[in-house]
């Protein structure tokens, strides 16, 4: 019950959220609701004046063509209206919710840049990209549903009950009692057949991840000769998933007829009633005419609803997981006071350091470290041990626990974040690239640079020859994560990217495990001459490097277990000295 | 996608009575009107209360006999898109197995399973509505217009006018709005793009404190999305205003042609309203029409790429493999590369220029050189992977052209780089390399491979199961799992690709000395980045930028080619170090 409600609560806030975002088009909101409102009202109005025209024809002799010439300019004139009406409201429609959409996936754009690297790195992607992309798209579309069609059709429903009841109350009576039941026959489908979904869907996965796997090893599958085998496997799972297709198509496809049927029922209905009360004199035929037509466009809005509100509701499921994402709260702010790091010569201070991911596990605890300018900082240790945090609080990826890191003898948490980063020059063994020129992506971190700066600092970083033999030189488009290029060349673009900048002090990893060696030692050259004479930190796989260290730090499950330097490390007869042991003496 | 529609000859039958019984439906629902208009000129006019009954029940057995015909409309549609689908993929997954890897690398993976699968659906969807829907909305418009001739001429006229012109609004807006959807669609990828950009390239974007940057660009793309979604729906939402004032006039219409011909004494009272409700039901049905045509539209773009995809020619048709008649020399050498080039279908320059060279039974060769040069290129045309562009590759002394596929691999086993498991329990794994293989033979495999310990280690031994992508392994494991899977082949000829890039020294040397036992007449390439893995092989071909650096054993290299040279010190200066 408590859950209950804590669904309920979850759901209304949920609604309020995209009601504040509404709120800024609420002029718009009023006049589509007018709009459609006035267009109901003439829609339902026009069977009336259709049924009184008919009753002026009565038979041979009888028709009074003047009032039927009156009703008829009516009804043209209703027509017209409710047409520019309808089209008026449409627009405005479209236009709010096209607007909300996009008002809320800026924010939750905006969102993702300032929130703090924890929350990006401990949630996939995809399911990030997914809420911003699929459900704020499903949310325009649901809420445009809901817009055009629920609003319409409860009117459309209210509207034609009270026009129904004010010509006569008995037939009325009887669309009202006999409609409900296509919304029960739709319901009860939809329960006997979402199982059959269910498989189906689930075998679908199965055929997919089958798929997936064979297509993309295909070079395997033929150097095996195994492409009988897999055709085979293919067919069997194949034949399972046309079975229960087959089954969910044809159960979910008698929906339509049912609820047809429904309606010929309730058409049916309207006719006996209608016409024994024409008989009667209580009703004349255009009015039994209007009726019919009532019977059918009562029928629509009714049948759709059901659909409209479960979409509804999925579009309000999908907001909410936009919101989980915008609610989410923000990295710190640089706070007022934060300062400008100038004139930097590279002194950093780790004071009793503590922190950790999570507050079970203690990763790092009462480190201390101080690095004078120019010295260079190996960070060494087994795979997966945990190298990368050092550079996340360097950045200030992630904030220190306890403790601080000074960099000028200045809490970095007290100089603000662009001018910290912009004093760091990152390579990683991640390479990024941004989608865009081979030019666009080295002057990123000085969009300014000359032509001449550019080249200089690409061929400082040995890209330069590469990048001359590519079909558009520096305006070679490349695509998403760098796409063609391989891993070597990705390297050394990201090294020119620093290269250009050249700040006082850099973090760097060594670790070129995919790359051959010849350009391994190109990107060893570029390396070496940006360390001139600043203060680096090295997640260091290479024995010189290490060797040449005024400080190692090593690592080991993600703690630092020793500090100092080669020599020192040695004597200490430790972790390090087995893991130099074992991974370079070898 | 017409070419599509042979993947229905087996459901003919449920193709045919389909839409049949769903016009069968639909005619029950044109005669509908009429009985109305009965109802009201003969049993209001004359008070006859039990006519009027009779007629009622009468529509509602019109109702009934409708739903029995339209679920068995559904029925056959069902199973016929069903079935069709079925046919289509099983043609489609077999086509793509027997493309060659050209044509697999030109048209892309993610590709062929976008076909597979989203497609398929879509496909199968739009088959399954075809056979539903497409005949029945023009039925019924047609059949309303029929009806209303039969019911009076003139008054007919109005249906004549007014369908051409409802059809003219629908498809105009139709057509204008189609590829403004698709610009809707590559305008959000653009979206999407930025978003999963900035996800995967945060830390750099936050270094380089490009936050608001690519803020003002995400909102940049974001604004023109919306601006062409606003300018698209504003034309499509003219649709239903626009048919809404053509059927209404036409009724206007209607009503006064009625109002002249009843005064005339030509037509009834009743017989007017049937006309007015044969309008209604026009509208009604194009708007069904229209988003029918909308879907259909979607499922055969879809259907055209799935067309496009099983158009693709394999370079490498089994039939061209000739006669397979070839017979092997034992004596020759085992491996023979002529002149060879090649170049990739989707470009660029050459990969491999004039690589010449033999490879006598049961040596070892070794081939080095940097990444892109061609390494994993030139042991791939041993197997027939890919096919020369210039040049013949011998294997046995023939040319691999004239093999049979099954032959040619049942020779020549290759571990790629790219250590691939299956789903399945490792026994499974391991019989890819033969189907009858015996545990003990796997055992042996394994032991050659040092994997025999992975096996002993996981629970159920070789009954283990392996998770998609081999996702429960460690790399070296899988790359060692890969290594046993061909040597269960019992291959002439064992090629390594940089297949033991992810085992430590020692493991690698205990590997090499391990098949140097397997003994026989074993031919083996090892391609490598490490000199020390290829040091000691009968013959070492160096590799640079596609052609040939040289080509000896490792001492005579290390005095005449300077690539080896450069290759061999960068490695080993490091490692003397490293033990001094």
């Amino acid at each position: 019950m408590a859950r209950q409600n804590a669904k309920s609560q979850l759901k209304r806030n949920t609604l309020r959220q995209v009601l504040q975002y509404i709120k800024s088009y609420r002029v718009l909101l009023i006049l589509s609701v007018a709009l459609a409102t006035a267009s109901v009202a003439l829609t339902l109005y026009v069977p009336i004046l259709v049924g009184d025209a008919i009753d002026y024809i009565v038979d041979r002799g009888q028709v009074d063509f003047d009032a039927i010439f009156r009703l008829l300019v009516q009804i043209s004139i209703a027509v017209l209206l409710t047409a520019l009406f309808q089209w008026s409201m449409n627009t405005i429609n479209n236009r709010i919710t096209f607007q909300v959409v996009r008002d809320i996936r800026d924010e939750a754009f905006r969102k993702i840049e300032i929130l703090p690297l924890k929350y990006i790195d401990g949630h996939s992607h995809g399911e990030i990209v997914s809420r911003v992309i699929a459900d704020a798209d499903q949310f325009a579309d649901g809420l445009l549903m809901g817009f055009t069609q629920l609003f319409t059709g409860v009117i459309t429903i209210a509207g034609t009950l009270i026009f129904m009841f004010s010509i006569h109350w008995v037939i009325a009576l009887v669309v009202v009692l006999l409609t409900p039941i296509s919304l029960f026959v739709a319901r009860f489908i939809a329960n006997r057949t979402f199982q059959m979904f269910k498989l189906q869907s689930e075998t679908r996965g199965e055929q997919t991840a089958f798929i997936e796997e064979m297509i993309e090893n295909q070079q395997v599958v033929h150097a095996y000769t195994h492409e009988k085998e897999a055709l085979e496997q293919f067919d069997e799972i194949n034949e399972r998933l046309a079975q229960c297709s087959l089954r969910a198509t044809f159960f979910s496809s008698i929906t339509n007829p049912s609820t047809r049927f429904v309606n010929s029922l309730v058409y049916a209905g309207v006719g006996l009633t209608g016409a024994l009360s024409a008989i009667s004199g209580w009703i004349s035929v255009g009015q039994l005419s209007c009726f019919l037509s009532y019977a059918n466009q009562y029928t629509k809005p009714f049948n759709e609803i059901s659909g409209v509100i479960t979409e509804l509701q999925n579009a309000l499921a999908c907001a909410r997981r936009i919101f989980e994402l915008i609610d989410e709260p923000p990295q710190e702010p640089d706070s007022e006071h934060a300062k400008v790091l100038t004139n930097v010569d590279g002194r950093v201070d780790l004071e009793q350091v503590s922190f950790s991911y999570t507050p079970d596990t203690e990763l790092i605890e009462n480190l201390n470290l101080s690095v004078k300018p120019g010295q260079r900082v190996a960070i060494v240790g087994p795979t997966g041990c945990g190298k990368t945090t050092v550079i996340n609080l360097l950045m200030r990826f992630y904030d220190v626990n306890s403790g601080r890191i000074c960099v000028e003898r200045q809490d970095i948490r007290n100089i603000t974040r662009k001018s910290l980063r912009s004093n760091y020059g990152m390579v990683l063994q991640d390479t990024w690239l941004k989608a865009g020129t081979i030019r666009e992506n080295i002057i990123m971190g000085k969009p300014d640079a000359t032509e001449e700066e550019m080249i200089a600092a690409a061929k400082a970083s040995h890209a330069h020859s590469f990048i001359r033999r590519l079909p558009d030189g520096y305006d070679t488009v490349i695509g998403e994560d760098g796409g063609s290029l391989s891993q070597g060349q990705k390297q050394l673009l990201c090294i020119s990217r620093v290269m250009l900048c050249l700040p006082p002090m850099l973090i760097l990893d060594e670790a070129t495990s995919s790359i051959d060696t010849r350009t391994e030692i190109k990107i060893q050259q570029a390396f070496a001459r940006m360390m001139k004479g600043r203060t680096s930190f090295i997640v260091a796989h290479r024995l010189s490097t290490i060797r040449e260290a005024d400080v190692i730090l090593v690592m080991k499950d993600g703690h630092i277990v020793e500090q100092g330097t080669h020599e020192e490390l040695l004597l200490k007869q430790g972790f390090y000295a087995n893991l130099y042991n074992s991974q370079f003496a070898g | 996608m017409k070419k599509l529609l042979v993947y229905l000859k087996d459901y003919k039958k449920e193709s045919v009575l389909g839409p049949l019984f769903k016009l069968l439906e639909a005619s029950f629902e044109l005669i509908v009107p009429l009985v109305m208009a009965a109802i009201i000129d003969y049993g209001i006019a004359q008070a006859n209360r039990g006519y009027i009954v009779k007629m009622c029940f009468l529509l509602l057995l019109l109702g009934v006999v409708g739903l029995v015909c339209s679920i068995t409309a559904q029925y056959f549609a069902a199973k016929a898109s069903v079935g069709f689908a079925k046919q289509l993929k099983h043609a489609l997954f077999a086509h793509i197995q027997g493309l060659s890897f050209s044509e697999v690398d030109s048209i892309g993976t993610s590709t062929l399973i976008t076909r597979m699968t989203s497609d398929m659906n879509q496909v199968q969807a739009g088959v399954n509505l075809t056979l539903r829907l497409l005949l029945r909305s023009p039925f019924v418009v047609f059949g309303a217009m029929i009806m209303a001739f039969t019911i009076d001429v003139q008054a007919a006229l109005v249906f004549v006018v007014s369908i051409p012109l409802l059809s003219i609004v629908v498809a105009g807006v139709m057509v204008w709005c189609i590829p403004g959807y698709k610009r809707v669609q590559s305008h959000l990828d653009r979206v999407l793009a930025a978003t999963r950009e900035n996800l995967a390239g945060v830390r750099v974007i936050r270094a380089f404190c490009k936050e608001k940057e690519e803020m003002e660009e995400f909102e940049r793309r974001n604004r023109m999305l919306t601006d062409i979604q606003k300018k698209v729906g504003h034309v499509s939402s003219l649709m239903n205003p626009l048919t809404y004032v053509i059927i209404n006039l036409a009724i206007v219409a209607l009503v006064w042609v009625g109002a002249i011909k009843v005064n005339a004494g030509l037509l009834t009272q009743g017989a007017v309203v049937a006309l007015y409700n044969y309008m209604s039901q026009i509208l009604v049905e194009l708007i069904k029409l229209a988003n029918l045509i909308l879907n259909v539209t979607k499922s055969i773009a879809c259907g055209n790429r799935i067309q496009s995809v099983l158009e693709v020619q394999s370079s490498m048709p089994v039939q061209g493999y000739g006669q397979d008649d070839a017979e092997p020399d034992e004596k020759a050498d085992a491996v023979v590369f002529r002149s060879v080039c090649l170049t990739y279908r989707d470009g660029g320059d050459e990969a491999l220029t004039n690589i010449d060279f033999q490879v006598k039974r049961g040596q070892t060769v070794g081939i080095i050189g940097g990444t892109g040069s061609g390494k994993s290129s030139l042991v791939q045309l041993i197997p027939r992977f890919y096919d020369t562009t210039k040049g013949e590759v011998l294997v046995d002394g023939v040319n691999v052209k004239q093999y049979s596929p099954k032959r040619l691999r049942q020779k020549v086993a290759i571990v790629l780089q790219k250590a691939v498991l299956f789903q399945g329990t490792i026994r499974e794994n391991m019989r890819w390399g033969r189907r009858d293989a015996s545990d003990e033979e796997i055992y042996r495999a394994l032991d050659a491979a040092q994997a025999r310990e992975i096996v002993e280690g996981k629970d159920g031994g070789l009954d283990f199961e392996i998770e998609q992508g081999g996702r429960n392994l460690s790399g070296g494991q899988r790359q060692r799992l890969t290594i046993a899977r061909a040597l269960v082949r019992k291959p002439e000829i064992l090629i390594l690709d940089d297949s033991a890039s992810a085992l430590d020294f020692a493991t690698d040397a205990a590997l090499r000395h391990a098949i140097r036992e397997l003994g026989g007449q074993l031919t083996v390439f090892i391609v490598s980045q490490r000199a020390s893995s290829i040091q000691y092989a009968d013959q070492i071909i160096v590799l640079e930028d596609g052609a040939v650096a040289g080509i000896g054993t490792h001492s005579e290299l290390l005095q005449s080619c300077e690539v080896y040279q450069e290759i061999y010190y960068s490695q080993f200066k490091k490692e003397e170090r490293a033990n001094g």
